[in-house]
């Protein structure tokens, strides 16, 4: 029977890779490290898990024993956040070319400088092109059901990819909430044992990250873009056949009272849960709003996405992740690039905001609601504005 | 032999890029990389094998008479052997491709 406990989404997240059985956990232990791998060194010294726990001298090895724990078979996950995933960024796209099925949380951080240990996308979307399949978790619950969806996903064969489940660093990672945990009966066959197709094996030798010139690379690269994006359906799968199981639902792309509205608010991460507040109020004030939450980001769920927005006349987007000399944020960016040229393509005017630990209560988001239909109503020339900035 | 690189298709790319073949580099052809070639006197050799020791690639093989030859699959010209032979055996000459 799953226990209704109180813990933080890091502990939660520990506990799902607790019930997968995971083999091998390759950390960097300290800042800006989260209670994840602190927990799960403690299960691991206390037996409650049989993994290898391998501590590291940083992240960059963090991720490189994970490729050849992952190399070998075995069920792999790690974890970091901020810089040290910027630090690990290298060997991102050596896991994902390699096709190796890690699953790592990230508890998304604010990038230095100011040094900053506080929550923010920067992290997360400086990731955007390393070829692993991205999602986020908006709560303790979300995130530990994801991060056990993960291993199923990463290690599906018509998948083999890592997998990143992303939470809002402190408001997801260190607040303490209740959350459903199963115990191993209900998890059942849900997560089968591992079984890469092609581990290192001395009897059967092969070579992986190996060399390819410009005759071949090309190739390579096509036929990897193929396979992330016909990850899709196996996504969907999984979280439909974890929702039978568990009765809670994730969709790629998630909507709230988007049927008939004129504006809607296009988000990532835990901050949704604040929109959602404010649209609640704004529908009571008789305004046609609503909210569009991406969960999966990489591959990105293009048709889901179109067909979510499509009665909207504008679409507002809120991010927490600077663009430095861009146009628009990287979320408005692809949000851009998802609509422009479809027909009746609504406007689309972003923000940018909640950066370093900064809250954005539900009256802010009314507020950017309000200040986004100024802008449309005056045909303002602006691109993005940054909110909750002291002028 | 498999197909060569640049013969490859995307679809036939194996997932992650892996070779599954085990020591299939030899069948690289790498001597395409080469501008210049080395050219043996065999009137001049007195088969040593100092040659065949400073080549680095190394792919100077020895053959049926005992004669130490570059194998032209794999050299790239460097001109290692030439200068080390202390018989001027070896002359490097300019290739076109
Ligand atoms: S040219 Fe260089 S690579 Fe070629 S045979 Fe001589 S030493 Fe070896
Ligand atoms: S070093 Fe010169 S002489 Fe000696 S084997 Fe080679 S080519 Fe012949």
């Amino acid at each position: 029977m799953a226990k209704r406990v109180g813990a933080e989404g890091s502990f939660a997240v520990a506990e799902a890779v607790r019930l997968a059985d995971t083999d091998v956990v390759a950390a960097y232990p300290i800042t800006p490290q989260t209670h994840i791998v602190e927990r799960l060194s403690e299960m691991v010294a206390d037996g409650e898990l049989k993994a290898n726990f391998i501590y590291v001298e940083s992240e960059h090895s963090a991720m490189s024993a994970c490729l050849g724990s992952a190399a070998v078979g075995a069920r792999t996950f790690t974890s970091t956040a901020g810089q040290g995933l910027e630090l690990m960024h290298e060997v991102l796209y050596l896991a994902s070319s390699m096709r190796l099925p890690i699953v790592m949380a990230v508890a998304d951080r604010a990038l230095s400088g100011p040094l900053n240990v506080w929550g923010d996308h920067s992290d997360a979307m400086a990731t955007r092109e390393c070829g692993w399949i991205q999602y986020f978790g908006e709560n303790a619950q979300e995130v530990f059901d994801l991060t056990l969806c993960a291993f199923k996903i990463a290690e599906h064969h018509d998948v083999l990819f890592p997998v990143m489940v992303h939470m809002d660093g402190f408001h997801v990672s260190h607040v303490v909430e209740p959350y459903l945990l199963p115990d191993k009966e209900e998890l059942g066959d849900f997560l089968p044992p591992i079984d890469y197709p092609y581990p290192l094996d001395p009897n059967k030798p092969i070579t992986m990250g190996a060399f390819a010139p410009p005759a071949v690379y090309s190739e390579c690269r096509k036929a990897q873009d193929v396979a992330v994006n016909s990850t899709h359906g196996t996504i969907e799968n999984v979280w439909n056949e974890f929702a039978k199981r568990f009765g809670r639902q994730y969709k790629p792309i998630e909507t709230h009272k988007t049927e008939d509205a004129e504006t809607i608010l296009v988000s990532i991460g835990s901050f949704n849960q604040m929109a959602g507040v404010a649209v609640d109020k704004l529908r009571s004030e008789g305004k046609k709003v609503g909210l569009v939450r991406i969960r999966l980001w990489r591959p990105f769920p293009l048709q889901a996405f179109r067909q979510a927005v499509k009665s909207a006349k504008n679409v507002v987007v809120f991010e927490r992740s600077m663009t430095y000399g861009g146009t628009v944020g990287p979320v408005c960016a692809e949000v851009k690039s998802a609509l422009y040229g479809i027909k009746d393509a609504p406007r689309i005017m972003d923000f940018i905001g909640g950066l370093g630990g900064r809250d954005m209560s539900p009256k802010q988001f009314e507020a950017l609601f309000k200040r986004a239909q100024e802008i449309f109503d005056k045909n303002l020339d602006i691109q993005y504005e940054t909110i909750g900035v002291r002028e | 032999m498999a197909k060569k690189d640049f013969e490859l298709t995307w679809k036939e790319i194996p997932v992650g890029s892996i070779v599954h073949e085990p020591g299939n580099a030899s069948e690289y052809q790498t001597g395409d990389w080469r501008s210049q070639m080395p050219v043996l006197d065999k009137a001049k050799c007195v088969k040593c094998g100092i040659c065949y020791r400073f080549c680095p690639e190394p792919c100077i093989v020895k053959d049926d008479e005992g004669y130490y030859v570059a194998d032209l699959f794999y050299c790239k010209g460097c001109g290692i052997c030439a200068y080390e032979c202390p018989k001027d055996a070896i002359t490097i000459v300019k290739e076109e491709h």
